[in-house]
């Protein structure tokens, strides 16, 4: 077993600095989560509750030609059934999505309920409440669908062909900014440009050309969706949801239902995992529409197979990379052309896929052409770094052949052409402070990459990766108490532990324990509105807003001080939990005594903040990995794996390092083993954990973790969002890897068994 | 619908009746009827390791026992670990190990966890990975939940 190590080489000034920002102490919410008292989404339990199950399409691609309940409707048991015509016309209404921007209603309507078309395997087209989730189940067989079957569209190549069947026939191609004249299945063209790629290629000593695809990914939070909506009768709607974002929940349930904010609230529960996957609503509005008819609560809870079929996978993608290098191992020119798969509805991460793809590096010449293609597979949705993992899967590959060709090490190169402060990114965009040649330094001179690694059939790979992050609002609201603690609440649902990064920025800045900050996560009605916990931005965005709770209460309790000691405020301190006076008088008292003496004279300290942060900067890590590739059954093990990552300040350095090594254990995941299995008819074959194989803990060493720190001058403390880029560099590493052992360059994910046997068969 | 059928159990060292239908999981019995929500259901296929509990000594998927199976058995669950003096250990080292992210796997680890060193008090690494196999978690990436019941042995073993 290997230490996980930290290294960071301002330690000492950072000991120095802070009391509670870089400790590790037990999060808030530990004892409930390991007793079993933590309530998730299926959890709740309301009065008279009743159970809803929806019906899904056995087609990936049909027009649904009626629909009909009655004899669900009669069967014991049954409260209310629902179809898409109890949703208020969506017309050509828009919904403000926060990170997703504003996108049309129709569409989001369309993948909650289908109305007049069914675009996936699995997708919802009618819904049941019932007294048990048996009785609803069994009421979901008696309702009648008629459907007229036609032709899927499955690869996201095919689906951009002239003749392809069309999912949507109203869906013109945005092409550069123009609308095109004849409806396509491409969504949308866009570009970006820099410099001459003509001259840049005519500069290299060496052009490669390549083309790689990743196979469609799920998220595989391991607790299904679940939401419970209470509706009474005076219009007030109450729910209980898993999901990354309460407000973002009551935007689109206010959207698709035409109810207003105000009689709409949030509950988040605890959530089991989210990974991007639970920002989209699915079974919310369902929930809500069977409450109203069956005047009772109801809780609709998913399945796993539902979890597949129907919910968040990430792009399917194909790229087409080509590059060229001078001998001196200098990048000179880059051009590519992204198709990533939306699912059913436009909108993949196609873009973010295009910036980040070479941001590790300074590429002055480049010309990246981005697609959005529908497909007959389920809406996608988010997942972890969204977009970066398929382009910078190809870049990585690309320049570790390079490496090989050069005999040039991989480290070496990436210092070569690694991002700095101020180099331009491919949207024109400069790059703020960030820490690409510290990491990758760090990641040259740990113990793993300087110990040689031995044996037949091994190899070790490096690949780097980049991850724009994300600012966005976020609110908290703070009170000191009587006994000098202060309860805050926070907006950002908590999935790893970040009420407790957000408090410690508080506790920091009065300089008391975090045991003393009580965080909680508050409802829609209780708090500032909140974007989602996605983008890495929680411990970014809501920990500023804590810190400035903080700074107005250490302000407030300054003025109180003051006022009583009859001194100016100027001439009175805070730290370590212990005001006192500067001027020499030598007058002190501790904030828990204040806070008594002012509780008691019925003086309320407390603060509310909401924060946008804009300069948030991006993310960059650089893995190291060696594998060892069995040739007879094409197996690859993980022997060993480094993740070295610029954290910026790590404020609890045991969550940024779970971050890492579940960033990176995902990302091994769907470089070996995860895909998407559809027959010829669009069917989804593999929908249960079983088929979808994600890591085990079998499967995998200890992970190793090294945190640079690089203080982004973008927050108060110097915080990066770390959650998101250690899930890009790992598809890459290991498929360079591979390479080094076996001398097989594999360019399609998942490597899996039978694709490395087929590789190498090939080879010899 | 078939008549309910009338179990007697014992569950976290409480004699328990209650009444379920024969389809009923031991998991539905659980969560549903006996209001125990701490095991969860992650896939309702013996896939994931969420609902795992301990009955008559053994590690099992609760989601893949019937209800009705139960009669005369002991089942210990995540609720029933915490002593009179506290967290059990295991709580306790992956309270200290930061070994839960999203926490929706941790009950069916520590389950897990503890099933195995009643068995093997000494587990290393390897027996632990190749133990918790059957437990999935995304948010980890295992390393953590390996570390903190490791941690736990020496404790286990001091309770004795
Ligand atoms: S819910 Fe029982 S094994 Fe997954
Ligand atoms: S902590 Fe989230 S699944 Fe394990």
């Amino acid at each position: 077993m290997n230490p996980t190590q930290t290294m960071d080489p301002a330690k000492t000034e950072v000991e120095q600095k802070y009391k509670v920002i870089g400790t590790r102490p037990i999060r808030h919410d530990g004892v409930d989560k390991v007793t079993g008292r933590a309530v998730y989404g299926a959890d709740v339990q309301l009065p008279g509750m009743l159970h809803g199950k929806v019906l899904r399409s056995p087609h990936a691609h049909a027009r649904v030609k009626s629909v009909n309940t009655e004899k669900a409707e009669a069967l014991y048991g049954v409260k209310a059934v629902m179809t898409a015509a109890d949703f208020p016309d969506a017309g050509s209404r828009t919904a403000n999505l926060g990170e997703l921007g504003e996108v049309p209603l129709k569409p989001m309507c369309d993948n909650v309920m289908a109305s007049d078309k069914v675009v996936y395997h699995g997708h919802a087209v009618a819904a049941v409440a019932a007294t048990s989730p048996h009785i609803a189940e069994e009421a979901l067989k008696l309702i009648e669908v008629e459907y007229e079957v036609l032709p899927p569209v499955m690869d996201v190549l095919k689906a951009m062909e002239e003749d392809s069947p069309l999912l949507h026939d109203d869906l013109y191609t945005d092409e550069l900014g123009e609308k095109s004249s004849k409806p396509s299945n491409v969504a949308s063209h866009s570009r970006h440009v820099l410099g001459d790629i003509n001259q840049g290629f005519a500069a290299a000593d060496h052009i490669l050309e390549r083309e790689y695809r990743c196979a469609t990914v799920h998220q595989g939070y391991i607790e299904p969706h679940a939401a419970t909506a209470m509706w009474n009768p005076d219009g007030y709607l109450t729910m209980w949801v898993t999901t990354q974002g309460a407000f973002t929940v009551r935007t689109s349930v206010h959207q698709i239902l035409e109810i207003p904010v105000s009689k709409l609230k949030v509950i988040p529960t605890e959530i089991g995992g989210g990974f991007g996957g639970k920002i989209p609503v699915y079974g919310e509005p369902v929930a809500a529409v069977l409450s109203r008819k069956a005047r009772r609560p109801v809780k609709v809870v998913m399945d796993r197979t539902e979890v597949f079929q129907a919910t968040g996978p990430t792009s399917g993608s194909y790229v087409k990379l080509k590059m060229g290098v001078t001998n001196e191992g200098r990048i000179t020119a880059a051009e590519t052309m992204l198709a990533y798969e939306a699912g059913g509805y436009p909108g993949s991460v196609v873009s973010l896929g295009g910036i980040c793809m070479f941001a590790p590096y300074n590429v002055e010449n480049l010309t990246i052409d981005m697609y959005d293609v529908v497909v007959n597979k389920p809406k996608t949705a988010a997942y972890r770094a969204p977009g970066a993992p398929n382009s910078e899967f190809a870049a990585e590959c690309m320049i570790d052949e390079f490496c090989e060709i050069l005999d040039m090490d991989p480290m070496e190169f990436r210092l070569k052409n690694g991002a700095k402060e101020g180099d331009i990114q491919c949207h024109g965009i400069p790059h703020p402070r960030i820490g690409c040649l510290e990491t990758t330094e760090a990641a040259r001179d740990c113990e793993h990459y300087q110990t040689p690694l031995e044996g037949p059939n091994r190899g070790r790979g490096v690949a780097s990766g980049y991850w724009v992050n994300a600012g966005l609002t976020s609110s908290v609201t703070a009170r000191l108490n009587g006994d000098g603690t202060v309860t805050l609440q926070e907006g950002s649902t908590d999935i790893g532990g970040t009420r407790t990064s957000i408090a410690m920025q508080l506790a920091e800045v009065l300089g008391i324990p975090v045991e003393d900050v009580v965080p909680s996560v508050a409802d829609t009605d209780s708090v500032g509105y909140t974007e989602v916990t996605g983008g890495s931005r929680v411990t970014f965005a809501t920990g500023w807003a804590a810190y400035n709770a903080g700074q107005s209460i250490r302000s407030q309790l300054i003025e109180q001080a003051a006022a009583i000691w009859k001194v100016d405020k100027d001439q009175v301190s805070l730290a370590d939990g212990v005001i006192a006076t500067t001027n020499g008088d030598s007058k002190s008292i501790s904030i828990k005594e204040l806070a008594a003496d002012l509780s008691q004279k019925g003086i309320d300290i407390g603060s509310r903040e909401t924060v946008t942060p804009q300069n948030h900067g991006g993310a960059y890590a650089t893995h190291i990995v060696d594998v060892e590739v069995d040739p007879d059954t094409g197996k690859v093990t993980i022997l060993r794996y480094t993740a070295v990552q610029d954290a910026g300040r790590a404020i609890h350095p045991s969550y940024v390092e779970g971050q890492m090594q579940g960033g990176v254990v995902q990302g091994i995941g769907w470089a070996l083993n995860e895909e998407y299995y559809y027959n010829e008819d669009g069917h989804l074959m593999n929908s249960s954990f079983l088929d979808y194989r994600m890591p085990t803990s079998l499967d995998l060493p200890m992970i190793e973790t090294i945190i640079v720190e690089v203080p982004n001058p973008g927050h108060p403390y110097g915080v990066r969002g770390v959650g998101e880029v250690p899930i890009v560099p790992p598809q890459a590493a290991v498929s360079n890897a591979i390479a080094r052992a076996v001398g097989t360059r594999l360019g399609d994910l998942p490597m899996s068994p039978q694709r490395v046997v087929k590789a190498l068969s090939a080879k010899s | 619908m078939a008549a309910k059928v009338h179990v007697t159990a014992t569950i976290n060292g409480e004699p328990v009746e209650f009444l379920c239908e024969p389809r009923q999981s031991l998991l539905e019995v659980l969560r549903d009827e006996l209001k125990l929500t701490g095991s969860k259901e992650g896939c309702n296929n013996g896939n994931c390791g969420a609902c795992s509990v301990i009955l008559d000594g053994l590690l099992v998927d609760a989601c893949i026992v019937l209800g009705a199976e139960i009669d005369g058995c002991t089942v210990e669950t995540i609720e029933g670990l915490m002593g009179p003096e506290g967290l059990h250990p295991l709580q306790q080292t992956f309270l200290e190990n930061a070994a839960l992210q999203c926490g929706v796997c941790t009950p069916g680890f520590i389950m897990a966890g503890k099933a195995l060193l009643e068995k093997k008090p000494q587990a290393t690494e390897g027996d632990i990975r190749h133990w918790c196999a059957g437990n999935l978690c995304r948010c980890t990436g295992y390393d953590k939940i390996v570390r903190a019941i490791i941690d736990a042995e020496p404790q286990l073993e001091v309770k004795k």
